[in-house]
């Protein structure tokens, strides 16, 4: 059976199609903001504008008589790019007569990263611009043990990033500095319980930087401190579920450190980590595409009526 | 007795637990983070926890006795019992309110509140693990600190409603009861706010 999926929840308007053993082909068209951060007027237009040209360029490649199913992105994401993607997906469904499918975005992260690292009950880190979790299964469906109490880590990287200066994405910016950085600024360590917060960390980084202390040296203190906040939430998640696998899934994976971090954590509990490679971290279509694949043959399809978009869409509330 | 007393570790999230006739807790070098967080980070929880657990004895919450420090290391007395984990019932959990409305009253948050880190024993009540709590008698940290312990509840069992409002009626013996229950109100808005405007931030 082949899926087509198309994500579009913010920044990343993507196409993926899937089969249940491969990933086919995963086109993308981002939304790269000419100045400051994601605006969710300017996303959606751009998505509306671009969709056509992504979907006819998917279909020069794979024959459209040949997708067995079409899977979007219902949620969480911003409600006006959601919507494009919706109708886009509607769209296909009715005119190509195949199955349509809603699916969680924060669920296809955990999905394709289950696939592609063939791990089966992890503890999921997933860490993207507004998403800062800890998941797991648990009772039969996936529940959110941590999270953060402010703002996603991706959106902290940026928000200081743009602080000094740097374009957006400001993640990755932010990841070569700290190659630089020689010397740890102290900066507050926020973690209570499984959840942590990452206002008060940006606020004193910016802080550094108002005081004039080099770029390199703030990077790397805040990637040191916030990364470790995650590795420690993510290990006392592994020991409170007596969980041996880490998963990690989202944009922020990308980030070298950050995986070397959680990889040293595992080995030193005897655990396993675990990361997809590097282009199925951030938003793609496969993910969505899998997963919608994975849903339908469980049973899952969708009527017109239900594939309203869900802009607040937990994971908590999808049926496994 | 002592020669049939099996020895138990348990790496938790942030400490070792070794668990014999005697619990040592140590916070051993995490080789993840980079030393100067990780030393300070170890020796500042060490003392807190310490003297967070003698102030809430002091306020009538069973804690386990302290017997030594050393370091990076609490010995402490061993509480026989079963983990709330699992024998949490709404009795328990209005038990657990109660306990919390007297750390809260005394300026004590926990910093982690979970069934995990309870023993329950012949309907007393002990905390057993203090190493992220803290002093203050701000109005938001103890609402977080009941978040925390909600969404615990909510990640772990399938009656979590019952055992929330259970909780809730062992709270409300503490006079500020209300006005902490009203913000843990307002952080689980507020992180309801941030899902949905979660991209639209700096603009």
């Amino acid at each position: 059976m082949i899926a087509l999926g198309i994500e579009g929840t913010a920044w990343n308007l993507s196409i993926g199609v899937v089969d249940e053993n491969r990933v086919i082909l995963v086109e993308d068209r981002p939304y790269i903001p000419k100045e400051g951060g994601i605006h969710p007027r300017e996303a959606s237009q751009h998505h509306a504008e671009v969709i056509g040209e992504l979907i006819r360029s998917v279909f020069s490649k794979i024959p459209p008589q040949k997708i067995d199913l079409v899977a979007f992105s219902q949620g969480p994401g911003l409600g006006p790019c959601l919507r494009i993607v919706a109708t886009a997906a509607r769209a296909l469904s009715l005119k190509l007569n195949i199955p349509l499918i809603g699916v969680n975005h924060c669920h296809a992260h955990v999905e394709i990263g289950r696939w592609m690292c063939g791990v089966s009950d992890p503890v999921v880190l997933y860490v993207s611009g507004g998403n800062s979790q800890i998941i797991s299964k648990k009772g039969g469906r996936y529940r959110v043990f941590g999270e953060t109490l402010d703002i996603g880590i991706g959106n902290a990287l940026d928000k200081l990033a743009r602080y000094m200066g740097l374009q957006h994405p400001g993640g990755p910016k932010i990841e070569k500095l700290a190659k630089n950085g020689r010397k740890y600024l102290k900066l507050p360590y926020v973690v209570k319980g499984m959840d942590f917060s990452f206002s008060g960390l940006v606020t004193a980084s910016q802080k550094l930087y108002d005081r004039g202390e080099r770029k390199e040296d703030i990077a790397y203190s805040f990637q040191e401190t916030a990364f470790s906040m995650l590795a420690e939430v993510s290990e006392r998640a592994m020991a409170y579920l007596e969980k041996d696998d880490l998963l990690l899934v989202g944009g922020v994976g990308a980030n070298k450190r950050l995986k070397e971090m959680l990889k040293i954590m595992c080995e030193d509990r005897e655990g396993n980590f675990y990361a997809p490679p590097t282009e199925f971290m951030g938003d793609n279509g496969a993910m969505i595409a899998y997963t919608g694949l994975k849903l339908f043959l469980k049973g899952r399809e969708m009527s017109i009526d239900e594939s309203f978009v869900k802009p607040d869409y937990r994971i908590e509330e999808v049926e496994l | 007795m002592l020669g049939f007393m099996k020895v138990k570790r348990y790496i938790g999230g942030e400490a070792e637990v070794i668990i014999s006739e005697v619990v040592e807790k140590i916070r051993k070098p995490k080789r993840y983070r980079i030393p100067e967080i990780d030393e300070e980070l170890r020796k500042k929880r060490t003392r807190s926890e310490v003297r967070i657990m003698a102030m809430a004895r002091k306020v009538g919450v069973a804690t386990p006795i302290v017997l030594d420090v050393e370091g990076d290391k609490i010995i402490m007395e061993r509480i026989e019992g079963e983990a709330v984990k699992n024998v949490m019932d709404e009795e328990v959990a209005r038990k657990i309110g109660e306990a919390v409305a007297k750390l809260h009253r005394a300026g004590i948050v926990h910093g982690d509140l979970t069934p995990m880190n309870m023993i329950y024993n012949n309907g007393k009540l002990y905390f057993v693990d203090f190493g992220l709590a803290f002093h203050t008698h701000d109005i938001e940290a103890k609402g977080v600190d009941i978040h925390v312990f909600f969404e615990s509840l909510k990640a772990s069992f399938e009656n979590w409603e019952k055992l929330k409002d259970a909780f809730i009626e062992g709270y409300s013996c503490y006079e500020r009861a209300k006005e902490v229950l009203e913000r843990v109100k307002e952080i689980e808005e507020r992180g309801r706010y941030i899902d949905r405007s979660k991209y639209e931030v700096n603009r």
